[in-house]
């Protein structure tokens, strides 16, 4: 007879497969895991907080910083939250820039997770193809507003900056250029043996599971829930454009892989109508009170950022700083269901089912 | 109630006169603030009040609201109205003490089926707290804004966990940030800070415990 005796065993917060400062607690049986306990917090910078003492323009930045993969679609959440409270219309150029800007926010994102959820997994390559790709992205966005991450590019009312000359034709070559690559990611990897064994029927949790913990984004589609927040509830240019859902049904990490690869195509799908029914001239810039002091009273305002929704809880007293700004993050929700799914895992599976989450740890801790 | 707040509570009585000043500074605090909202209300009272078309989500909020009367009690609401800034947002001020009861009834009934918990908030009033929890249906698609109310001292809102799994991460933060009480929580931790952290960042009065940090 083997004696197995229980460990403890601590990983992260320094951990390369955690991505960020993320850190949990696992006890273990063997290899098996008995009890999971994710440690947050590292990465805690109080942002809400912070912005009760600033005005809604200097918040901005500070959005930046919670999904720095996705740092496009947290501009538009808040700028969006005060905009339904003030009432105010954006111009239709600056709204096509913002819905460009976050749709390939969407496919470098994707990409940013399919690089390195393959790198966990043990396959080095991908990440360095999907890299070379996304650099385009974080080029066009330099270019745009003279940040690679941290863009600052939205403003309560439009956008920062027009786009520069060319900038939009930049956009047009990219899409049938990553059309491609994407046929041939899925060639190389999606039907490798290995990579199926690893995540096919991995991290499975059905359709009610899903709602009940709230996950969002891909979490919630690979079970089948059709609610992706810009058909279910439409925001900004979204219902003008056509493209599908793609939903999974197994609920497993497989499933989430698939519907985050198709949501790359369906973005390039969305991008290709935008940048031809693009505007020719218009403001970027609409009509904007010199102060901006939403009116007292709250709003809750949700859009679908690359890891589900992403909410904004304004509560205003008629000031130019917020009484109260709570952001909803996906990240930190779709955590929770963690370590319901890695009792009965083994250690390798920690990685995969984690990695399947898409977490990004500035945003689960904020 | 947890061992941070027992060691709170040691760390203050430690130094009574501060102790007294402080309760003079929340109760001046909470008397401006009040007096600020009468005069608000006045002032709004005051303003010639034109009629105004009810908002079509009206039906929507008045069918809830007379569930949740009929269903848990006849005072488990104390507030309704739709929020106009909020694209109309039915919102519900629930009696905390029959929240636990009237969260069961808005998941668990057929013509309600609020399914989905998107978010919960903590927010500070200074004369009071209150916890909102944002509500959609996803197959009706209707939505619900419920705010429960409580004292600032010694605050406390029955916990919707048992209700909605993901009510979990969200009250420990509030709990960790506000410091509201959630019975019947399954396991009521900070989250954020670190679990030997004095007091409770994100309330209106909060002074860091060492400042050097």
């Amino acid at each position: 007879m083997i004696r197995t005796e229980e460990l403890l065993l601590n990983v992260g917060p320094q951990h390369p497969s955690t991505h960020g400062v993320f850190r949990i607690v696992v006890k273990l049986d063997g290899e098996v895991i008995t009890e999971a306990t994710p440690v947050m917090g590292y990465l805690h910078r109080g942002t809400e907080k912070i912005a009760e003492n600033l005005n809604f323009t200097q918040i901005i930045p500070y959005t930046d910083r919670m999904d720095y993969v996705s740092a496009m679609t947290n501009n538009y959440v808040l700028v969006h939250a005060v905009e339904t409270m003030m009432g105010l219309e954006v111009p239709l150029r600056a709204e096509f820039l913002r819905l460009i800007v976050m749709e390939l926010q969407r496919v470098a994102s994707h990409l940013v997770w399919w690089g390195t959820y393959l790198l966990d997994i043990g396959a080095m390559s991908p990440f360095l193809y999907a890299f070379r790709d996304r650099e385009i992205i974080i080029d066009l966005f330099n270019e745009l507003c003279g940040a690679r991450l941290t863009y600052n590019y939205m403003r309560v009312g439009g956008v920062k900056w027009d786009a520069p000359p060319g900038w939009m034709d930049k956009v047009k070559e990219f899409i049938p250029y990553m059309e491609n690559k994407l046929q041939e990611y899925d060639n190389l990897v999606s039907g490798n043996e290995i990579f199926l064994a690893r995540i096919k029927g991995i991290g499975r949790y059905d359709a009610q599971t899903a709602v009940d913990y709230g996950l969002s984004g891909a979490n919630l589609r690979c079970t089948g829930v059709d609610w992706d927040l810009r058909k279910a509830e439409p925001y900004s240019l979204y219902s003008r454009f056509e493209f599908d859902v793609p939903l999974g049904k197994n609920g497993d990490c497989y499933d989430r892989y698939r519907i985050r690869l198709e949501e790359i195509r369906q973005s390039l799908r969305i991008l290709k109508q935008a940048v031809q029914q693009f505007p020719e001239g218009g403001d970027t810039m609409g009509k904007v009170p010199r102060a901006i002091r939403p009116p007292a009273g709250e709003v809750y305002v949700r859009i679908e950022s690359p890891r589900g929704e992403i909410g904004c809880h304004i509560v205003s007293k008629g000031k130019a700083e917020p009484y109260r700004l709570k952001f909803r993050r996906p990240s930190f929700v779709n955590l929770q269901i963690l370590p319901k799914l890695l009792v009965g895992e083994t250690m390798t599976n920690l990685i995969t089912i984690l990695g399947g989450i898409d977490i990004v740890v500035g945003e689960v801790d904020c | 109630m947890s061992e941070e707040q027992k060691s709170e509570g040691k760390a203050l009585t430690g130094d009574a006169d501060r102790e007294a000043k402080l309760k003079a500074a929340a109760e001046a605090r909470a008397a401006r603030a009040a007096a600020k909202e009468k005069a608000d209300a006045e002032a709004a009272q005051a303003a010639p009040e034109e009629p105004k078309p009810p908002s079509p989500r009206q039906p929507e909020l008045d069918e809830i609201v007379s569930l949740l009367k009929r269903e848990v009690h006849e005072d488990a609401v104390l507030e309704a109205y739709v929020n106009e800034l909020n694209g109309d947002m039915p919102t519900v001020v629930a009696d905390g003490g029959r929240w636990r009861e009237a969260a069961g009834l808005l998941k668990k009934h057929e013509r309600l089926g609020f399914d989905y918990l998107r978010n919960v908030s903590g927010v500070d009033y200074e004369t009071h707290m209150e916890v909102v929890y944002h509500l959609v249906s996803l197959g009706s698609k209707r939505e619900l804004a419920v705010k429960v109310r409580t004292e600032r001292e010694a605050a406390s809102v029955s916990s919707a966990t048992p209700v909605w799994a993901s009510a979990n991460w969200n009250e420990r933060e509030i709990y960790d940030l506000l410091g509201i009480d959630f019975p019947g929580h399954p396991d009521l931790r900070r989250i954020m800070m670190p679990d030997d952290w004095v007091g409770h960042p994100l309330r209106k009065d909060y002074e860091p415990h060492d400042p050097e940090v």
